[in-house]
């Protein structure tokens, strides 16, 4: 049997899946979310790139690209509001971020 | 094909933004944290010249193979964008500099997220769609951030981050469903093949969904709303609640009426559900609250839902009643915030409603104000607020949704109860303190807005003829 899409699509679901629970479950650390973050992302570059594949159309692969830029980008100003954060809490755990409340 | 460069005119708006941001942070970063004022000054100027430049250019366009479009509706709806960002911004400057929070950067962020609004209500397929929006929200995260010595404003901005990534993220997860299963991100193209509702392209429409109704602080998106509307400093608060909602309200009909017009039927289940949800929670969530943003962030959620109540209706009078509700939500937000940036006394801001005890006798004028779009909030007749809702709850009864309207019309009952207290502790309330007096921008900015939801009954055609070509421009 060979691997075709309804694997790659598979294994994004349950990536997809995990980086959400990630965000949800976790209440130790906010690095852990902006991971989580990143592997939502990447199920959905699979997701792309695996369907470009299929329907022989680039779009998809140039979609990839993109969203590939922007987590970069994403990625850098979570880590800045996070250090600034940090600066001023003086913690970065999850059960930390409570200040406001309602 | 040769490109010429005067291919671009149309996004030639756009691009001045682009080029104005980039020369502002160089000229900032040479000129040191003095050039402040003089980087507010020129971002304002830059604001200015786009929404001339939008008024002006042409009126109907399509660049890059279709990812840029510009037609009527893009065109109303970037006007209003950049009439909330540039006002927003000229308040935004005397408040931040008393508050000791002025940096050149606000402003460029400023001009960067609203480069972000403007690609994005001119979106003509997902990616475009994506980028504009990132650009949008990113620049959003810093800039709830803005007061980076405070706890609060850190935590907004943390907040605001964590669940926008979230959002981005199941946003391009439904994309890349409805990508594969249409085989194009071109609007027109994924409506030409969505023809039949495959289990694929409902996934995909319920993440995509999710994704726009974060960005418009929909119930059950909206947690982030007021803890960032509180936590934020009160000029990025104003900012939040006017322009990135009619950008993000512009491309959710976008999608909803360009990019998917043979499956309004699963749809408009979604969007129901939601528009319900936010109208109820938004009426009785700040039914408790005291603190003055907090609770014009559970109004925003309940405004999102009544301008919703339009989408769900699907036709091209919804369409226009959407229109309709957000210019005047503008106006009506507007002037609120105008008010509460200038709540301050000699110790400094205050943000409780009670604070606003006795206005009628200490300033009259403001009180009577921000009372008239208190009660345009709550949508008594005849003022603005009622007419946005009337034009939303006609178009749903029109398309037979008549629950929604029932539900509305009730919630909206409800919602009176709270912009109603306000209007009793300024008018019956013994006098607190005075608060200083309120600078120019601030009170031109509340007099606008104040006149015009208390006159734009006697002449609304102007308003509902652009609202009503707009709309026709989608369908």
């Amino acid at each position: 049997m060979g691997i075709g899409l309804p694997h790659y699509l598979t294994v994004a679901a349950i990536l997809f899946t995990l980086g959400t629970l990630g965000i949800f479950l976790n209440r130790k650390n906010v690095i852990v979310i902006l991971m989580s973050v990143e592997l939502i992302l990447l199920a959905v570059n699979i997701n792309f790139v695996a369907f470009s594949a299929f329907l022989g159309n680039i779009t998809g692969q140039i979609f990839a690209l993109f969203v590939l830029t922007v987590a970069a980008a994403e990625a850098a100003i979570g880590l800045a509001i996070l250090v600034v954060f940090y600066r001023n809490r003086g913690s970065i755990a999850v059960e930390d971020i409570n200040t406001m409340k309602g | 094909m040769i490109f010429t460069l005067s291919a671009l005119g149309p996004a030639l708006p756009e691009l001045l933004l682009a080029v104005s941001a980039v020369i502002l942070i160089l000229f900032g970063a040479i000129a040191g944290p003095k050039s402040t004022d003089t980087v507010n000054g020129l971002a304002l100027a830059a604001i200015f010249a786009a929404l001339v430049l939008v008024i002006l250019g042409p009126s109907e366009a399509t660049l890059f193979n279709g990812s840029f479009q510009l037609d009527a509706y893009a065109r109303f709806l970037k006007v209003l964008a950049l009439l909330a960002a540039g006002s927003t911004l000229a308040m935004s400057v005397d408040w931040l500099k008393v508050e000791k929070q002025a940096r050149f950067e606000f402003a460029i962020l400023v001009i960067l997220s609203t480069l972000g609004m403007m690609m994005l209500i001119s979106a003509g397929d997902l990616i475009a769609l994506y980028m504009g929006l990132e650009l949008m929200s990113l620049a959003l995260y810093v800039v709830a951030a803005n007061n980076r010595d405070s706890v609060r404003s850190t935590e907004a901005g943390l907040k605001y981050f964590v669940l926008g990534a979230l959002s981005s993220g199941m946003l391009l997860y439904g994309a890349s469903l409805i990508y594969g299963f249409t085989g194009s991100v071109n609007f027109l193209h994924i409506a030409a093949a969505a023809q039949e509702p495959t289990l694929g392209l409902i996934f995909g429409i319920v993440f995509i969904f999710a994704g726009l109704c974060f960005k418009v602080s929909a119930v059950p998106f909206h947690m982030w709303t007021p803890d960032v509307y509180e936590g934020a400093p009160t000029p990025v608060t104003t900012f939040f609640a006017g322009a990135p909602k009619v950008a993000a309200m512009a491309v959710f009909v976008r999608v909803a009426i360009e990019a998917l017009p043979h499956v309004v039927h699963q749809w408009q289940q979604i969007v129901v559900f939601v528009s319900i949800a936010s109208m109820l929670l938004g009426s009785f969530a700040a039914i408790g609250q005291r603190n003055i943003k907090r609770l014009m962030a559970y109004s925003s959620i309940g405004h999102m839902g009544y301008a919703l109540v339009g989408l769900a209706a699907g036709t091209e009078q919804g369409v226009r009643g959407v229109l309709v509700y957000m210019t005047i939500y503008v106006a009506m937000t507007l002037g609120t915030f105008a008010c509460i940036l200038s709540m301050r006394r000699k110790e400094g801001m205050v943000e409780n409603y009670d604070d606003l005890a006795g206005l009628a006798r200490t300033s009259p004028v403001k009180a009577f104000l921000l009372a008239a779009l208190m009660f345009s909030l709550a949508g008594i007749p005849p003022l603005a607020g009622f007419l946005a809702k009337y034009y939303v709850f006609l178009a749903a009864i029109q398309a037979g949704l008549y629950t929604l309207a029932v539900i509305g019309v009730l919630s909206s009952v409800v919602g009176a109860f709270y912009y109603l207290r306000i209007v009793k502790v300024m008018y019956f309330d013994e006098p607190a303190e005075a608060f200083e007096p309120m600078p120019t921008e601030l009170r031109a900015v509340l007099g606008i807005a104040g006149l015009f939801t208390l006159l734009f009954f006697v002449y609304p055609a102007p308003l509902l003829a652009a609202a009503g070509a707009a709309a026709r421009a989608l369908f």
